[in-house]
C-alpha cells in the first residue's frame, strides 16, 4: 500500500516537474534517435506494480528511445567495451572500473552543462578517488557489501565473513561470481586490503577461496534472487540494496554487514564510453536520471542507495531510515573502497580467479598428453587401416 | 519384451517432455514473485505482460528478420554453389566440400570468436560502428550456408547429369534451363535447405552471441534473462511459440505425408 | 560444364572471408600479444587449463556414451514400428529441439534443485531427497538432454535402412536374436553410431551455458573459459584465442579419427545422415 502512495506522489511530482521537462526539449538532444544503454541486471525501475517505467518515462518526455541491455559484472563490462564492436551511449561501471576506463581512455568527458540535475548529487559522492576531478562520471548508487542470510536456517549471529566457510552451511552457500567481490571477502579474512600490490596476498586470498569452494552450492550473481528467495541456498553475499526485493519476496531473509572485519563500499556511476555515438541523447538521459523524483521513483524499486538527499527526501519513510540502505557511520567508517589495480597485479588476479573456479592450475604436460594422445589414436587408426587393407590386398 | 520397449520409450520420452511441461505449466502460474516452482492458482497475467513487454517484442522481431534474410540469403548462395560444386571435378570438388564441412565441424564457440574477430576488427577500421543487425545476418548466413548445400547436394547428384545439357542443346538459354529443368528437379532439397537455415538461424544463441554487439535477439534475452530471475513471460512465449510449430507441423505432415520422412531426417542438428 | 562452375564462386569468395579469414585470426590472435608482437606465451598459459580440458573431454565422452546406450534402443524401437507411427514417433523426438535450448535447460534447473520438483516428488514418495544440481551429473545430464536427439535420428535413419530380408536371411541360418544384433544389425548400422557420436561429443565438449546453469558456475568447462576471455570476467582475447585454437585441433583430430571409421567416405554428407 505505501507503494502505491509513493507512487502516487511520483506521478504528481511528474505532472508538476515541468521545468525539466522544458529544459530537456531545449537542449538540441534529438529526438527519434535510439541510445544504447548497458545497466547492471535489476538495476532499473522496470514498471509494473505501480513503479515508474523509467526508460519509457524518458521516452515519453524527450522522445528519445532506449535500447536497454543489462550485463552482470564490471569486468564482463570491461570486455563488452574493450573488445570494440558494441557501441553504448551510457554505461554503468562501479568506482575503480570507472578510474580504469578513464586510464585507458574508454570513456569520455562529460559536458555537465547538459547535465544541470549533477548539482542534486551530494559533495560527499562527488570527485571520488576513481574520478578525481570529476569529470568523467556521475554517481547513480552506492552501497556496501553484506551477507544475505535465511533466518529459518541460520540461527547465529551474522557479523563476520567466516560464515561463509563454515562447514555447518556446506552446499547451502552462494558465492560471487566475479573476482574482485569474491576475492575481496578472502582478503578481509585475512585483515589485507581490497587493493594489495603483493602477489603472495593475492595468492593466500586465493588459497582461502579455494579451500571454500567444496561448501559453495554455485558462483552465482543476480541469480541469488532466485536462489535465496526459493531457500535453495542459505547464505550469500551481496550488495545491500537487494535487501529491499529480497525481503519483499521472502521474509525469512535477513542481510547484515561483516562488523568484525569491515566491508567494501562502492559507488556505480554513469558514463558515456568513447565514441559513443550519441553524446547528447546520453547526457539527456543521466540528467533525467539525476532528477530527484525519477532518482527516488527508481530507488524505490531497485532498493540501492541514492547520493542524492533530495531523492532521498521523497523516499517513503521505511525506506530512507533503513539502516540496510544507508548505514550508520559505524559501518562507513570500517569500509573500503577498490581502486583500480595495475595491469600487472589484475593479470594475476584474472588467471587466479580462473584457478579458484577450475579448481586448482594443471600442468601444461598434461594437455600436451590428451593432444598426443589422441594423435597417436588417429595415427595407429589409419595405420592399422593401410596394413589391413594391404593384407587384404595380398 | 514388448512391454519393457514400451515403458522404456515412455521413459526415454519423458525424460525429453518433462522440462517442456514444466514450462507450459508454470506460464500459467498465478504466483506475483517470478517463482519457478511454487504453484499459486492459475492465470493468464504472463501473456498479458508479454504482449506489452516491448524489449521482448523487439527481440522476436530480430529474431524474425535476421532468420528470414539469412534463410532466403544462404538458400541462394547455397543451392548456386551446390550446382556449381555439382559441376567441378573431383579433386576441387573434395577441397570445397572439405572447406563446407569445416564450420558444421567446428565448436559453434570458436566460430563466434572468430567472426567476432573479424567483425570487430572491419568495425574498427569503419570508425568504430557497433556490430548489430547486419554482422548477425552475416554471422547466420555462414553457418546456414553448408546445411543448404549438403541438403541439396544430394538431389542434384539424383538427377540425370544430361537432362540439363539435352535442354541446352534444344536451344533453352543456360538460366532458363536451369530453372526449367534443374530447379524442379532439386527443389525438395532446396525447400529442406531453407526450413534449416530458418530453423539454425531463429535457435541460434552461441554464434549470435559473440556477434551481436548491443542487439537483441530472443535467445540472447532470454540468457540474459536467466542470468537474473527468469519472468514466466518467457515462458508464454516459449508455450506460444511451441503451439505455433505443433500447428505447422501438423499442417506440413498433413500436406506431405509422403515427402514428410525424408524432410525430418534432413532437420537434426 | 564450365559455367555451372562459376555459380560456385559467389559461396567461395563469402566462404573465404568468413570461414578462412576469421580462422586465420584466431591463429594470428593467439600467437600475438596485446601490442601484436610474436608470442608464444599465449599457448603456454593455456597448458594452466588443462584440468578444464581434461574435464571437458571426461564430461563429452561422458554424456556421448550415454545418449549412445539410452539413444539405440528407442531408435531400434522406432525403426521397427509400423511406417505411419514411425513418423509420428520420430516427430516426438525431435519436437523439443524447436523449443529454445537455453529455457529447456533451465527448466531442469527447476526440477534439479534442492527445493525443486524431483525433490519434491521424491519427499512425496517418502524416500531421502537427492543432492543433484550443481554436481558433475547434472552437467553430463544437461548435455544428454540437450543433444540425444542427435544421437537418436541418425541412429533411426540408418536403421531404417537395413534390409529386412538380410535379418531374415540370418534367422534363417539358425542365428539367435542376439546373434543378429550382434553379428548383423549393429555392424550395419555403425556409420549412424559414428555420426552421431560425432554429432553428440562436440557440442557436449564445447558447450558453455549448461555447465553454467546446471554445474553452479563451479564445473568450469573449455567453453567457459574461453567465453570468460573476450566477453566474460577476465578480458584476454589472445589467451581466448589459443585456447579455441587448441579446442580446434583437438576437435579435428577426433574428427579425423572417426572418419577413419567411416567406410564411405566421410567427407561428402558423413555428419548429415
Amino acid at each position: 500500500m505505501k507503494k502505491r502512495i509513493a507512487a502516487f506522489f511520483a506521478a504528481i511530482l511528474l505532472v508538476f516537474a515541468p521545468v525539466s521537462a522544458a529544459s530537456a526539449a531545449e537542449t538540441p538532444a534529438r529526438p527519434g534517435v535510439t541510445i544504447n544503454v548497458y545497466n547492471w541486471g535489476e538495476y532499473l525501475s522496470a514498471g509494473g506494480d505501480g513503479s515508474m517505467n523509467v526508460n519509457a518515462e524518458f521516452t515519453r518526455r524527450t522522445g528519445i528511445r532506449v535500447n536497454y541491455t543489462t550485463f552482470e559484472d564490471n569486468e564482463s563490462l570491461y570486455s563488452k567495451l574493450a573488445g570494440g564492436g558494441a557501441n553504448y551511449d551510457v554505461i554503468f561501471p562501479s568506482d575503480y572500473m570507472v578510474a580504469r576506463l578513464i586510464r585507458e581512455k574508454l570513456i569520455q568527458k562529460l559536458d555537465y552543462k547538459n547535465i544541470p540535475n549533477y548539482r542534486y548529487i551530494d559533495k560527499a559522492y562527488r570527485g571520488g578517488v576513481y574520478d578525481p576531478k570529476g569529470g568523467y562520471s556521475v554517481p547513480y548508487t552506492w552501497g556496501v557489501v553484506g551477507i544475505f542470510y535465511n533466518k529459518k536456517y541460520v540461527k547465529e549471529k551474522v557479523d563476520s565473513w567466516k560464515i561463509l566457510w563454515n562447514p555447518k552451511y556446506t552446499g547451502k552457500i552462494l558465492m560471487f561470481d566475479n573476482p574482485r567481490d569474491a576475492f575481496g571477502i578472502a582478503q578481509k579474512i585475512l585483515g589485507y586490503s581490497y587493493n594489495s600490490a603483493r602477489s603472495d596476498e593475492w595468492n593466500a586470498a586465493a588459497k582461502l577461496l579455494e579451500q571454500q569452494k567444496p561448501l559453495v552450492q554455485a558462483y552465482v550473481m543476480d541469480q541469488i534472487f532466485d536462489k535465496m528467495s526459493s531457500g535453495e541456498a542459505w547464505l550469500a553475499p551481496y550488495y545491500a540494496g537487494d535487501a529491499v526485493t529480497l525481503v519483499r519476496d521472502n521474509p525469512d531473509i535477513g542481510f547484515a554487514v561483516p562488523t568484525k572485519e569491515g566491508t567494501n563500499f562502492f559507488v556505480d556511476a554513469m558514463c558515456i564510453p568513447a565514441g559513443a555515438k550519441h553524446k547528447r541523447e546520453a547526457e539527456a538521459y543521466i540528467n533525467f536520471l539525476c532528477e530527484p523524483d525519477v532518482a527516488a521513483a527508481n530507488m524505490e524499486a531497485v532498493g540501492y542507495s541514492t547520493p542524492e538527499s533530495a531523492a532521498r527526501k521523497l523516499l517513503p519513510q521505511e525506506m530512507r531510515e533503513d539502516p540496510i540502505i544507508y548505514p550508520p557511520e559505524a559501518v562507513l567508517r570500517k569500509a573500503e573502497t577498490y581502486t583500480d589495480l595495475p595491469d600487472d597485479v589484475s593479470l594475476q588476479v584474472d588467471a587466479l580467479w580462473a584457478q579458484v573456479k577450475m579448481g586448482g592450475a594443471g600442468q601444461t604436460v598434461t594437455l600436451i598428453a590428451v593432444l598426443a594422445g589422441f594423435l597417436a589414436v588417429y595415427i595407429g587408426v589409419v595405420v592399422f587401416k593401410k596394413i589391413k587393407r594391404k593384407r587384404e590386398l595380398r | 519384451m514388448k512391454t519393457v520397449s514400451k515403458v522404456y520409450a515412455f521413459l526415454v520420452f519423458l525424460f525429453l517432455y518433462a522440462p517442456i511441461a514444466v514450462l507450459i505449466v508454470f506460464s500459467f502460474n498465478g504466483s506475483a514473485t517470478m517463482s519457478r516452482s511454487v504453484w499459486s492458482g492459475f492465470s493468464l497475467q504472463w501473456y498479458a505482460r508479454l504482449l506489452q513487454d516491448r524489449m521482448l517484442l523487439e527481440a522476436l522481431r530480430n529474431t524474425l528478420v535476421i532468420a528470414v534474410i539469412a534463410a532466403a540469403v544462404s538458400t541462394v548462395l547455397g543451392t548456386a554453389a551446390a550446382v556449381g560444386i555439382n559441376g567441378m571435378n573431383r579433386w576441387a570438388r573434395r577441397a570445397v566440400m572439405n572447406v563446407t564441412n569445416f564450420p558444421m565441424v567446428n565448436p559453434d564457440i570458436v566460430t563466434g570468436v572468430s567472426l567476432m574477430l573479424l567483425f570487430v576488427a572491419v568495425s574498427k577500421a569503419m570508425g568504430g560502428r557497433s556490430l548489430g543487425m547486419v554482422s548477425l545476418v552475416l554471422a547466420h548466413i555462414t553457418f546456414c550456408l553448408p546445411y543448404v548445400i549438403l541438403s541439396v547436394m544430394p538431389k542434384l547428384r539424383q538427377m540425370d547429369p544430361n537432362l540439363y545439357e539435352a535442354a541446352q542443346d534444344l536451344g533453352c538459354p543456360p538460366a532458363a534451363s536451369f530453372f526449367r529443368v534443374v530447379l524442379p528437379e532439386i527443389l525438395p532439397g532446396v525447400v529442406t535447405g531453407l526450413i534449416m537455415a530458418f530453423t539454425l538461424s531463429i535457435d541460434d544463441f552461441v554464434v549470435s552471441y559473440f556477434t551481436s554487439g548491443t542487439t537483441q535477439t530472443l535467445p540472447i534475452f532470454i540468457y540474459s534473462m536467466t542470468r537474473k530471475r527468469v519472468s514466466p513471460e518467457i515462458n508464454a512465449l516459449s508455450t506460444l511459440l511451441f503451439a505455433a510449430i505443433i500447428l505447422l507441423l501438423i499442417v506440413i505432415n498433413l500436406r506431405t505425408a509422403k515427402d514428410g520422412q525424408e524432410k525430418t531426417a534432413g532437420k537434426e542438428r | 560444364m564450365g559455367k555451372a562452375k562459376s555459380a560456385a564462386f559467389p559461396y567461395l569468395v563469402w566462404m573465404v572471408i568468413f570461414i578462412l579469414v576469421p580462422t586465420a585470426l584466431v591463429v594470428v590472435f593467439a600467437f600475438t600479444d596485446r601490442s601484436g608482437c610474436f608470442t608464444l606465451k599465449n599457448l603456454e598459459g593455456v597448458g594452466r587449463y588443462s584440468n578444464v580440458f581434461l574435464r571437458s573431454i571426461g564430461l563429452g565422452a561422458a554424456a556421448t556414451a550415454v545418449s549412445l546406450a539410452a539413444g539405440y534402443p528407442l531408435a531400434y524401437r522406432i525403426a521397427r514400428t509400423h511406417a505411419r507411427r514411425r513418423n509420428a514417433l520420430i516427430m516426438l523426438v525431435m519436437l523439443p529441439m524447436w523449443m529454445n535450448f537455453l529455457l529447456r535447460t533451465y527448466a531442469w534447473m527447476t526440477l534439479l534443485e534442492d527445493s525443486g520438483i524431483l525433490n519434491h516428488i521424491l519427499r512425496f514418495l517418502g524416500l531421502p531427497a537427492a543432492h543433484m544440481i550443481n554436481t558433475q551429473g547434472a552437467v553430463v545430464l544437461g548435455m544428454v538432454y540437450n543433444y540425444i536427439p542427435y544421437m537418436i535420428l541418425p541412429l533411426y535413419s540408418v536403421l531404417t535402412k537395413i534390409d529386412r530380408s538380410v535379418i531374415e536371411a540370418a534367422q534363417d541360418l539358425g542365428a539367435d536374436g542376439r546373434t543378429v544384433f550382434l553379428r548383423v544389425t549393429l555392424p550395419m548400422s555403425m556409420p549412424g553410431v559414428i555420426s552421431g557420436v560425432t554429432m553428440v561429443f562436440v557440442p557436449a565438449v564445447s558447450t558453455f551455458i549448461i555447465s553454467r546453469m546446471l554445474g553452479g558456475g563451479s564445473n568450469l568447462l573449455v567453453g567457459d573459459l574461453i567465453d570468460m576471455q573476450f566477453l566474460g570476467s577476465a578480458y584476454n582475447p589472445n589467451l581466448g584465442s589459443a585456447i579455441s585454437l587448441v579446442l580446434m585441433v583437438l576437435i579435428l583430430i577426433c574428427m579425423g579419427i572417426m572418419n577413419q571409421f567411416d567406410e564411405n567416405g566421410a567427407t561428402e554428407g558423413g555428419v548429415m545422415v
